[in-house]
C-alpha cells in the first residue's frame, strides 16, 4: 500500500498520526461544524476534538474517538493546533469526494509539532496526494462551563422529528425560543416572524421522545442566526439531546452514525439571547 | 370561525392555497354560511381565483352567524403552514383553523404524527370583500375534461410562455402559443395542439371564438385539479370577456377567472389589411398546414366575433366591460393602468402591448352576498386598454 510505505519511515518524528480507510468519516463530521474558517484541533489518547466558535456565543465541538481511526498514535498527553477548516475540508475532498460504494479516499494525517504544518496523505485508486496545511497558534476555546450537574432540563429526541421542525422554521424570526417544562407544553419551539408566531409542541410521551427529564419550566431565546449552523449536524444525526442549564445555556448533542456504523458526537453550545420571564 | 379539516382534505386545502399563490400575493379569507371562501387576485386585477369549501368539507365548521368577518394576509405565510406538501398526507392528521378575535390572529393548528403539534398564529388585515363578477352559466362555450387532457396539452409549451390562445369549432379545440403581434414574426415558433371533442367529457360550442389568456394561472389550477383528480371545466365567450376555469366537487368549488386579450388590435389590423369580416375559421387543418402565413391569417380572423357569437345571452360582464367597443371608447377614461401587470414584458424589452381587461371586482364594504351574479355598477375597478394611441 503506497500510503504506509511512504510514511512509515518518518513515523517517529510525528507527535500525532491518525489514519482512516475512509476520509469521509472525518470530512462528514467536520462539515457538521463548518460555520467559521478556523478550527481548533486538540488530540488526546482518547481521540480528536475539533472546535469551532462564533462570536464567543456559539461553540461547536466534534468528537472523533480514537477507535474510529485505523491508526491513532499520539506521543504527548495532548496535542493542539489550529487550521483553516475550509482548506482542510477541500483537501479531504481532493479526489472529488465520490460517494460511489467501494471507492473511498484513504487518509493519513500527520503532525510534527508546534510550528509544523498538518500533513495529509490522501490516496484513492493508487494515486497519492500530499497536502500540507499551515497550522496557526491555537486559541483557547471558550469554556461555557456547561456541566451536567447544573442541567435543569433535558430531552432526547429522534432527529427525524426535529429535522422537520427546523426545515420549516420561520427564518424571518430573529430568535428561536425553546420552552422546556415538566408540565404543558413540555417541549416547545417558537418563532416570532413577520407574519405571526409559530409553535411546535412535542408531548413528553411522543414516540419521538426518547427521554424526557425536565424539572423546571424554562423559556429561553436563542439567536436564529447562531442556531442555523446546527441544522447541518442535525441533518447527519439520528438522535439529539437538548439540554439547558440553570443559566439558560443550551447544549445540543447530536449522535452521528458514520458510513461504517460507528458513532461520533457533535455538540453545540449556545448562549441565551435574553432573559424571558418565566410564566 | 372555527373549523377542522382531517385526513386527505388537509392536502386538498394546502393544494388550493398553493394554486391561489400562483395568482396573487395575498389570500383573502372569508368564512361564510355556505362555506369557507379563499380568494386571491393578481396585482393588475386581471386574474382572480376563488375556492369555496362547503361545510361538509370540514369535520367541524362553525361560523358566527350574523357577524361577517373577512381578512387578508400574505399568502406566503399561509403557505408556510403547509410547507412540506409532499409529506403532508403522511404527517398531518388534523388541521384546526380558528379565528382568535381577541388577539386578531388566525390560528392554524396542525396535529401531526407522534403527537407533534404545530401552531401558527398568523396576523391579518381586515379587508374589503373580493368578488369577481362573472356568470359562467351564461357562457356560450363550455368544456369539461379530465385534468390530464389539459395537463398533457400545456406540457408542450415552454415555461416561459405567457399566454395561450384557445380556439374552438363545433368539433375541435385548438390550443396554441400566443405570439406578440409586434414581435419578430419570422423568429416566432408556433406550437398548436388540436383536441377532438370526444376527448372531452362535455363539449358545447355556441360561438366559434378564440380567446387568449395567461398560461400561468391555468397551470396553477391544473396542479390542483390533477392532485385531486377532479374534472376541470372551461367557460368562455368572446375575446375580451374573461375565461372561467372551474373545478367542482360536492364539497368544494374552485373558480379561476382570467382576463382574455381584447381583440380591438386585431380589428385595427384587419381594417388596415383586409376588410373581410368572415366567419371565424380556425386553422383549416390541424396537421397539413405548415404555412405560417395562413396561421397568422387564421389568428387574425378567428378572433373576430362571428355572427354566432351574438346568439347566446351575453354575460353581464361582457356587457359592462370588455367588449371591444366599450373598451375602445373608454380607453381614455380608464381608471386603472395596466402597465404594472406586465413587469416581465417590460423587463424583456418588449413593448407593453398586452390588452388584458381587468375583471370587475366589487371593492365594497359591506358586500351584498348575491354580488357574484349581479353587475356592480359603481365600485368596479376597470383597467381598460392602454397604449392604443398609436392609431
Amino acid at each position: 500500500m503506497p500510503l504506509s510505505t511512504q510514511s512509515q519511515g518518518d513515523a517517529e518524528q510525528y507527535v500525532l498520526v491518525a489514519s482512516l480507510d475512509n476520509a469521509r468519516n472525518l470530512s462528514n463530521i467536520l462539515k457538521a461544524i463548518t460555520f467559521k474558517d478556523h478550527a481548533i484541533f486538540s488530540a488526546t489518547p482518547n481521540g480528536l476534538k475539533v472546535t469551532v466558535e462564533d462570536s464567543k456565543c456559539l461553540q461547536a465541538n466534534a468528537f472523533i474517538q480514537a477507535e474510529i481511526f485505523q491508526e491513532f498514535t499520539i506521543r504527548d498527553d495532548s496535542v493542539g493546533f489550529q487550521v483553516n477548516l475550509t482548506v482542510l475540508l477541500d483537501c479531504l475532498n481532493i479526489f472529488g469526494g465520490s460517494t460511489v460504494p467501494g471507492v473511498s479516499t484513504a487518509l493519513r494525517m500527520c503532525y510534527k509539532g508546534y510550528g509544523y504544518p498538518l500533513t495529509l496523505f490522501l490516496e484513492e485508486g493508487g494515486v497519492v496526494t500530499v497536502c500540507k496545511i499551515n497550522t496557526q497558534e491555537p486559541e483557547e476555546p471558550v469554556d461555557f462551563e456547561f456541566c451536567s450537574t447544573n442541567v435543569t432540563n433535558k430531552v432526547i429526541l429522534l432527529s427525524e422529528s426535529l429535522k422537520e421542525a427546523f426545515s420549516e422554521l420561520d427564518m424571518t424570526s430573529e430568535v428561536l425560543q425553546i420552552t422546556m417544562s415538566p408540565s404543558q407544553p413540555y417541549f416547545r419551539l417558537s418563532t416570532f416572524g413577520n407574519s405571526g408566531n409559530a409553535h411546535y409542541d412535542y408531548p413528553k410521551d411522543s414516540d419521538m421522545m426518547e427521554l424526557f427529564r425536565c424539572t423546571k419550566t424554562q423559556t429561553n431565546r436563542y439567536k436564529m442566526s447562531l442556531l442555523k449552523p446546527s441544522t447541518k449536524a442535525l441533518a447527519l444525526s439520528c438522535k439529539v439531546s437538548v439540554r439547558t442549564d440553570s443559566r439558560g445555556f443550551l447544549s445540543l448533542q447530536y449522535l452521528v452514525r458514520n458510513d461504517d456504523g460507528q458513532i461520533c458526537f457533535v455538540e453545540y453550545f449556545c448562549c441565551p439571547d435574553e432573559e424571558v420571564e418565566e410564566q | 370561525m372555527d373549523c377542522v379539516v382531517t385526513g386527505g382534505n388537509v392536502k386538498v386545502l394546502a393544494k388550493a392555497i398553493h394554486s391561489l399563490s400562483r395568482i396573487g400575493d395575498e389570500l383573502y379569507v372569508e368564512p361564510q354560511e355556505d362555506g369557507l371562501a379563499l380568494r386571491s387576485v393578481n396585482s393588475s386585477r386581471s386574474a382572480y381565483a376563488c375556492f369555496l369549501f362547503a361545510p361538509l368539507f370540514f369535520s367541524r365548521y362553525t361560523v358566527h352567524s350574523g357577524h361577517t368577518f373577512r381578512c387578508k394576509m400574505a399568502i406566503k405565510s399561509v403557505q408556510a403552514v403547509f410547507r412540506s406538501l409532499a409529506s403532508l398526507e403522511k404527517t398531518v392528521e388534523k388541521c384546526h383553523i380558528e379565528l382568535d378575535d381577541q388577539n386578531n390572529r388566525l390560528t392554524f393548528t396542525l396535529h401531526c404524527k407522534h403527537g407533534l403539534m404545530k401552531t401558527h398564529n398568523l396576523s391579518f388585515q381586515d379587508s374589503e370583500s373580493l368578488q369577481a363578477v362573472f356568470d359562467k352559466d351564461s357562457y356560450a362555450n363550455v368544456f369539461r375534461s379530465n385534468p390530464r387532457l389539459l395537463v398533457d396539452t400545456v406540457m408542450h409549451f415552454p415555461p416561459s410562455l405567457e399566454e395561450v390562445t384557445v380556439s374552438v369549432s363545433d368539433e375541435r379545440m385548438w390550443v396554441r402559443n400566443h405570439v406578440e403581434e409586434e414581435g419578430d414574426q419570422s423568429k416566432a415558433m408556433l406550437t398548436e395542439l388540436c383536441l377532438a371533442s370526444d376527448e372531452f367529457d362535455h363539449f358545447a360550442v355556441q360561438a366559434h371564438n378564440s380567446v387568449t389568456f395567461c398560461l400561468k394561472e391555468l397551470r396553477g389550477l391544473l396542479v390542483f385539479a390533477e392532485s385531486t383528480g377532479l374534472p376541470m371545466s372551461m367557460y368562455f365567450d368572446e375575446p375580451g370577456s374573461p375565461v372561467v376555469l372551474s373545478v367542482t366537487d360536492s364539497v368544494l368549488e374552485g373558480n379561476f377567472v382570467l382576463a382574455t386579450l381584447s381583440d380591438d388590435s386585431n380589428h385595427r389590423k384587419k381594417n388596415n389589411s383586409r376588410g373581410a369580416h368572415t366567419l371565424p375559421p380556425p386553422p383549416p387543418d390541424d396537421f397539413m398546414n405548415d404555412d405560417i402565413d395562413s396561421y397568422l391569417i387564421a389568428m387574425d380572423t378567428s378572433v373576430a366575433p362571428g355572427p354566432s357569437a351574438t346568439g347566446p345571452p351575453t354575460p353581464q360582464l361582457a356587457d359592462s366591460i370588455c367588449s371591444k367597443q366599450t373598451a375602445a371608447a373608454s380607453h381614455r377614461t380608464r381608471l386603472h393602468s395596466e402597465e404594472e401587470e406586465e413587469d416581465k414584458t417590460t423587463d424583456s424589452g418588449r413593448p407593453p402591448n398586452k390588452k388584458f381587461c381587468s375583471l370587475f371586482f366589487g371593492s365594497v364594504l359591506p358586500p351584498s352576498p348575491q354580488m357574484s351574479t349581479q353587475p356592480v355598477s359603481s365600485q368596479q375597478v376597470l383597467a381598460s386598454d392602454s397604449e392604443d394611441d398609436v392609431q
